[in-house]
């Protein structure tokens, strides 16, 4: 468990996915990639086996969040692992994309 | 968060792609992303606490943009057609910081500035010489990472000041990431896409362009200078896929085509327009003449980091093609608030929420909305709302209609009068090609309406003919009192009318 910042860097502990936080909900919160926590990215990764329930993968660039809206994570770095907050796996946001203005 | 975080997915995804061409010269996002840590290791000296870069578009544009955003210091793009005592009260506010400017104007402005024994200025460069370090063989990166403290500043846009002195807009990164992840899809571009930017730097839609294209990993041609033979030239050679033009180029552009079936750009998939308001004949003349090409029309400002509210090809297909005058309508309208936006129209005096339909002032809410100018502070209210001082109404669909900056309101015996509101029926008046209307003092009324007239050409209309159009249409509150003729009125070079000159002229004329 853990406070997340709007901001903040992390990676997953257990695949390549790297990450950050968009929005980050108040309190503590359990966000896991490949169902290990996740930790800061600039920390030593202990390692272990990707949870085969949490193995559909990050993609990088899309946007992940739950079903309350109140937590958004970018994958910066795309790995095997998958994303869940409390173990319900967390969805990419689905946005139609928008025609280029600039 | 920081805009470097974007290139630095950029150059790990696809690092090969180029970026950035200028000319022959090129850069890739790998390339793009060593430069930028080199210049950050330049910039980092301990004393730097502003870039500003006073200089037309070139590769060095993109390095400086994200090498300051690694080094923490704010970028600040100024605008080169400033005089050079314009620009001393701009640079006094960049120090201390580093200026980099092209050889002409070093010239002049090195005596003053470099080695200035107060210390102010810690260099001037040109913007070659800043390249030249960025992209030196073994230069390396600054060591430490970039912070990824969403409030430090990225960049200080002098807002164009049609009215006052110029005032510096601060966008910190949290807004400027925040309209990149709202609005551009990564890697979202083919890698044969190309977009043709001739927008200034100092605009604000030349530095959204910089950064959307970095994420949606678009190769970026920079033409520093417009001018329509040689955009028509580039687009066919280049095979351009995407680009954006202010009203006055889109209109240069559709003239110099002139008399040719079409555009002859099979490549052009989508065309952007945006930064004033573009006349109805130019669009329509443009979507005949660019028969493949999907139309967006957007709105923005510098203080919401760019596009808030956007006419996607849909709405204009769905406009063009509709019996429906209320939809037909909409293709002078600015289309729907993006997703990550919210748009509210508040009464002129009250500020109160007015319903669909009602015109007053354009209230804009999200992430990418900084409203925040230097030594002022923010001016977003308690929940987060910005005034953008800009008139319009909503429609019933949502769809949003621009009436000019409320700070141009015509003020007639306590009646709020919208200049857009004349203009527009002046505009369907077949004589008229230009029109602009603006408050002169009134002894009676406080103000009076005036308005100057640009006929076609070969065209002829009487005063009273044109104020009779006006009346038959409007109350007669808003009937144009005084009505001149002028070859032209005049616009700033993104496209923008200055009705603050019109004004000086009319007022000085009576």
């Amino acid at each position: 468990m853990a406070v997340l910042k709007a901001g903040s860097r992390l990676k997953s502990a257990v695949c390549s996915s790297e990450l950050m936080v968009v929005v980050a909900p108040e309190g503590d919160v359990d966000l896991t990639c490949g169902g290990a926590p996740v930790i800061e990215l600039t920390a030593d990764a202990a390692g272990g086996d990707v949870d085969p329930d949490h193995k559909t993968g990050t993609q990088m660039g899309k946007r992940y969040t739950n079903e309350a809206g109140d937590i958004e994570i970018l994958c910066t770095k795309p790995g095997e692992g998958s994303l869940a907050v409390g173990g319900t796996a967390l969805e990419i946001k689905g946005a139609k994309p928008l025609p280029s203005s600039d | 968060m920081n805009l470097m975080m974007l290139l630095e997915m950029a150059a790990g995804a696809f690092g090969d792609r180029v970026a950035f061409q200028n000319g022959d010269d090129r850069l890739t996002y790998q390339q793009l992303f060593d430069a930028s840590g080199a210049l950050a290791a330049e910039l980092s000296d301990g004393r730097t606490q502003h870039l500003a870069m006073l200089d037309e578009s070139s590769l060095a544009l993109p390095v400086a943009v994200f090498g300051a955003s690694w080094a923490g210091v704010p970028f600040a793009p100024l605008n080169y057609r400033l005089t050079d005592p314009e620009l001393d009260s701009l640079l006094s506010q960049l120090q201390p910081g580093r200026l980099v400017t092209e050889p002409g104007r070093l010239a002049r402005l090195g005596d003053k500035i470099d080695g200035a024994e107060d210390g102010h200025y810690v260099s001037v460069h040109t913007t070659g010489d800043l390249l030249a370090v960025a992209r030196a063989e073994g230069a390396s990166a600054r060591e430490e990472p970039w912070s990824m403290d969403m409030d430090d500043t990225a960049i200080l846009l002098f807002t164009s000041g049609t009215t006052g002195a110029p005032k510096a807009a601060v966008l910190r990164q949290k807004h400027l990431v925040s309209y990149v992840l709202g609005s551009v899809e990564f890697m979202g571009a083919d890698e044969n896409d190309a977009s043709l930017s001739c927008v200034p730097p100092y605009h604000i839609a030349g530095m959204a362009g910089i950064v959307s294209a970095v994420y949606s990993g678009r190769r970026v041609i920079q033409m520093p200078s417009f001018t329509a033979p040689s955009w028509i030239e580039t687009a066919r050679r280049e095979n351009v896929s995407h680009a954006m033009v202010v009203p006055t180029m889109l209109s240069r552009i559709v003239d110099e085509l002139e008399g040719e079936k079409d555009a002859g750009m099979p490549a052009l998939r989508n065309l952007a327009y945006g930064g004033g308001k573009m006349p109805q004949s130019v669009i329509e003349k443009a979507m005949e003449l660019f028969p493949g090409t999907s139309f967006t029309n957007a709105y923005g400002l510098t203080e919401t980091s760019s596009t808030i509210s956007l006419l996607g090809p849909d709405d204009h297909r769905d406009a063009m093609s509709s019996d429906d005058p209320d939809i037909r309508r909409r293709i002078v309208s600015v289309g729907q608030p993006l997703p990550t936006i919210e748009v509210g129209i508040r009464d002129v005096d009250t500020e109160e929420a007015l319903p669909a339909g009602e015109r007053g002032l354009i209230f804009v809410r999200g992430e990418q909305v900084s409203g925040e100018y230097r030594g002022k502070g923010s001016l977003l209210d308690d929940e987060g709302w910005f005034n953008t001082r800009d008139g319009g109404y909503l429609d019933d669909g949502g769809y949003l209609f621009l009436e000019g900056r409320m700070d141009d309101v015509i003020v007639r015996g306590g009646e709020n009068m919208s200049p857009g509101e004349i203009e527009d029926v002046l505009l369907t008046h077949e004589s008229v090609a230009d029109a602009c209307a603006i408050g002169v003092p009134d002894e009676q009324w406080g103000e009076a309406v005036a308005a100057v007239i640009v006929l076609k050409q070969g065209k002829d209309a009487s005063a009273s003919e044109l104020q009779q159009w006006v009346k038959d249409r409007l109350r007669s509150s808003r009937t144009p009192e005084r009505i001149d003729f002028w070859d032209e009125l005049p616009y700033n070079e993104t496209g923008k009318l200055l009705r603050r000159k019109v004004r000086e002229a009319m007022r000085g004329g009576e």
